[in-house]
């Protein structure tokens, strides 16, 4: 029994190997297969890698790993690799003693490296971990070639997840695109019409030319396929550009509320209010040169504690203008005008000299940045997102404060009729110093929100007045809903013009749009009830 | 019987207006040139370039203030968006200046330098006719015309008034600043035009021309006060102040304020685009930031200095302010914008009336 055959020796080491470690358990593979891997030509490797390719084998995946890295062997009619330091067969696993002392690597073209990649990826669509199907997916998208079919397809079969499901059926008949039978090729093409994105629509065009598609049929069902995904595109540009209007319609309606209480209360118009918003951004400028300072384990929360500096240093700042010269202008609304024109400038030199004349730095908080993807080629900004509810906050402090506070109601019987409120014992005065308080308090708001997205510097308030003033006049005086309105109505009407004509013309188109608008309502979208003379 | 027109338009003076008028004519139209061109510069009677070019710019300013006042001081229509009309007079003129400058540009075409930058091969159609001065004088007065009576035909027949129409026309200035501030516009972008060579084959920085400029914005200055005069101790000078004073009951008695409204306000606009055209070829420079809002204000605060209503007013408001400014941002440049602000706040908290309604309490408590 010394003399055991090679054919023993083998079957006792392919028992040891039950064994060992499950890496090296070689369930043996097809060694004519294998032994093909290393033939002279390409197309045979190529037919070779797909076969493999398909077996869902761990050991293939092993081969063709190798393969791809330059380290499959082949000396004389062995074709091995090595495993630490011995050489083991790519078929059967077996270990080949004493390992070869010549041997080459199979070449590897550029055509056969790209077949491997995808038959590696091919393979990883079996894997257990969902993520490691899901990048595969994703990658063999990009290069699905007509050799992937009874891949992708056996991978369909197997596959349960909806969301890879539908990337593997989206791959799958982009491979089909190429086959040679019209039905399959009609088949991808009417699956492909399922798409949103832009790079699917590119693999559809060529299909329009007779040149690249001899069928009629597949032809016509390709250009209702392309024309499908381009509704698609356009319905996902439209949402994206609701989006933007309604996130510059949340800072039109943050400018604007605060106007909306002061014009409504006091019947002025407060030309200094794009300043008020400047003293808010400048506050939160503060804030976070102070959480830099002194906290600087807390900087991203500095935004946090900028709200309640930022909505109080505008309401100081306003009341003390109120006090000092809007209330001695009672009565003169032009010269209100005026006189306000004249603070705002006092405030925007006092702001160049205390912050220099340039534009300072306000850095979203990381937890703003980035976006959130809500559909293929369109993403959110967080710090726009962000916004938009912030508003909404606002809105419903606001709502609150004026439906359900003493201040509030007091606030809606001045706006409606001054006299007969002093009549029935409102302290005007007061009321007019705290609701201006307040409105300057809110533009202060609108100034945190908007140092996030805009540049903070001495000017950025001048653009705002007239917009937020359109607001009011659009909305009506004193109605929370129609400012509403008005606010997000304007916003997403001037994006669209915006994509569609170009910022400058569409800002004319606005101008002219309210302009017409007031000719026909010229209370507002939803004027009080009442009747009124002009005073 | 009716009193002959000119009866009327002497009494629309009394005669010591006449005299100063007199006065002003003589040193502006006769003593100023004469001084600039015929008097050496080493006397300290010599007019300077500077001082002459300056003291033709702020006529200009005197100019707007006066159609402002009218629109303003007697019909009570605040306008936030005059330098619009005033800048359109200026570039109406300037395309004519930038036809005449000819082949004499930095790329020797026939085409304005910024037209070549932008590599266009031909004028725009709205160019046609702009190298004849007479269609740029037709166009200095019809452009603002048109502007104006189409703005104010839709503002005023919805009745918007008071703060509303000063915001509208605010946003209308910005509007059409942010029009011209673009290429493609074709009006040369953010620099506009400048570098003018001549006016009728005549230098444009000889002092001559300099002089006739001058005397030329003097004399415009007079007959817009003469006609603003006129107009506002007219009849329809008194409705135009009823309008202002109280709306509704002049709509009870039978008059439409629509076409008073309306023909003062054009007529403004048509004075501010002469000033225009007459500002741009002594400061050889206009462009889109003549329309800013800010200007536009600007011109609020000279009437609202020299006092609303009063039409010498406003003429005395821009020339204080306007000397104030050229003194202030060369000395002072950081505490010119406080200043601007505080004469603004100054201004409608203790002198509502401006500098004359001063001057008339002070004879007042004189006299008493």
């Amino acid at each position: 029994m010394t003399d055991i055959g090679p054919t023993m020796k083998r079957l006792l080491l392919t028992l040891l190997m039950l064994f060992l470690p499950a890496s090296n358990a070689f369930a043996a593979l097809d060694p004519a297969l294998v032994r093909q891997l290393a033939a002279e030509e390409s197309d045979d490797k190529i037919a070779a890698i797909h076969q493999l390719g398909a077996s869902a084998d761990a050991d293939a995946a092993k081969v063709l790993k190798a393969m791809a890295d330059d380290e499959l062997l082949v000396a004389g009619e062995a074709v091995f690799l090595f495993d630490g330091e011995r050489a083991v067969d790519a078929a059967s696993g077996a270990a080949i003693e004493p390992a070869p002392e010549t041997y080459e690597s199979i070449t590897v073209n550029n055509r056969v490296r790209s077949e491997l990649s995808n038959a590696l990826a091919a393979l990883k669509l079996y894997d257990a971990d969902r993520g490691v199907r899901l990048a595969a997916v994703t990658e063999l998208q990009s290069n699905a070639g007509i050799g992937m079919v009874p891949v992708l397809a056996a991978a369909l079969a197997k596959e349960t997840d909806a969301e890879i499901r539908a990337l593997l059926k989206q791959a799958h008949a982009q491979a089909n695109l190429a086959n040679p039978d019209v039905a399959a090729r009609l088949a991808a093409v009417e699956s492909l019409a399922e798409s949103t994105s832009p790079a699917t629509r590119g693999l559809l065009l060529p299909l329009l030319e007779t040149a690249n598609e001899p069928d009629a049929k597949v032809r016509k069902a390709a250009a209702q396929a392309v024309e499908a995904i381009e509704a698609r595109l356009a319905f996902g540009e439209i949402l994206g550009q609701v989006f933007s209007g309604l996130s510059l319609g949340s800072i039109l309606l943050l400018a604007a509320l605060g106007l909306a209480i002061t014009y409504g209360v006091m019947g002025v118009i407060n030309m200094a209010h794009g300043e008020l918003l400047m003293v808010g951004a400048y506050a939160t400028y503060f804030m976070q040169t102070m959480f830099r300072a002194y906290l600087p384990q807390y900087v991203d929360w500095y935004l946090l504690a900028a709200i309640p500096v930022a909505f109080l240093a505008a309401a100081l700042v306003g009341m003390l203008l109120e006090r000092t010269v809007i209330r001695r202008l009672y009565g003169r609304p032009l010269e209100t005008l005026l006189a306000t024109w004249g603070l705002s400038l006092i405030l925007i030199q006092a702001a160049r000299m205390l912050f220099g004349a340039q534009n300072v730095e306000v850095a979203n908080p990381v937890w703003m940045s980035g976006g959130v993807e809500v559909m293929a080629g369109m993403v959110l900004p967080w710090n726009r997102v962000v916004i938009i509810g912030f508003t909404l906050f606002v809105l419903a402090l606001m709502w609150v404060l004026m439906q359900k506070t003493r201040l509030g109601l007091f606030v809606r019987a001045v706006t409606q009729n001054r006299p007969m409120a002093g009549c029935v014992g409102v302290p005007t005065a007061r009321v007019d110093t705290l609701a201006f308080g307040l409105g300057a308090g809110i533009a202060g708001l609108g100034g945190v929100a908007l140092s996030q997205i805009a540049n903070v510097g001495p000017d950025m308030g001048q653009g705002y007045i007239v917009d937020s003033f359109l607001v009011v006049v659009l909305g009506g005086v004193g109605q929370l809903a129609g400012a509403v309105w008005a606010a997000l109505g304007l916003g997403v009407v001037t994006k669209f013009l915006e994509g569609w004509s170009g910022a400058v013309i569409a800002k004319i188109v606005v101008l002219v749009i309210v302009i017409v608008f007031i000719q026909k309502r010229p209370q507002g979208l939803f004027a009080l009830k009442g009747r009124f003379v002009d005073n | 019987m009716r009193t002959p027109f000119t009866l009327r338009f002497l009494a629309a003076m009394p005669r010591s207006g006449w005299i100063a008028m007199g006065c002003f004519a003589a040193v502006t139209l006769l003593l100023m040139p004469a001084l600039h061109l015929f008097v050496p510069e080493s006397s300290p009677f010599h007019v300077s370039n500077y001082a002459i070019t300056l003291g033709g710019k702020i006529m200009c300013y005197a100019i707007v203030a006066v159609a402002m006042d009218l629109v303003w001081g007697y019909a009570g229509i605040l306008s936030l968006g005059h330098g619009v009309f005033f800048a359109l007079g200026g570039y109406a003129f300037g395309m004519y200046l930038m036809r005449e400058i000819g082949t004499d540009g930095s790329y020797h075409s026939h085409l304005p330098d910024f037209m070549v930058f932008l590599d266009w091969k031909e004028l725009p159609w709205y160019w046609a006719g702009s190298d004849s001065i007479l269609w740029a004088m037709i166009l200095v007065l019809a452009v603002p015309a048109v502007v104006a009576y189409v703005f104010g035909y839709f503002a005023f027949r919805s009745r918007i008034k008071g703060v509303y129409f000063s915001i509208i026309t605010q946003a209308l200035t910005f509007a059409a600043m942010l029009l011209f501030f673009r290429n493609e516009t074709g009006f040369g972008g953010n620099n506009g035009f400048t570098d003018f060579k001549r006016i009728l084959g005549h230098d444009i920085t000889s002092p001559e021309m300099r002089a006739t400029l001058f005397a030329l914005s003097a004399l415009v200055l007079m007959l817009t006060l003469l006609a603003g005069r006129y107009l506002a101790m007219s009849k329809f000078g008194r409705v135009l102040a009823a309008i202002r004073d109280a709306e509704s009951r002049v709509m009870f008695i039978g008059y439409n304020p629509l076409h008073y409204k309306l023909f003062i306000w054009t007529v403004s606009a048509m004075l501010c685009g002469i000033a225009g055209a007459l500002y741009v070829p002594q400061v050889g420079i206009i462009n889109p930031g003549e329309m800013s809002p800010a200007n536009s204000i600007e011109i609020a605060i000279w009437v609202a200095v020299g006092g609303r209503g009063t039409l010498i007013g406003p003429v005395i408001g821009a020339g204080l302010v306007n000397a104030f400014k050229s003194y202030f941002t060369v000395a002072f440049p950081e505490y010119w914008l406080f200043f601007l602000g505080a004469l603004f706040v100054g201004v409608t908290l203790w002198l509502p009336e401006g500098v004359v309604g001063l001057w008339k309490r002070i004879r007042a408590r004189v006299a008493a």
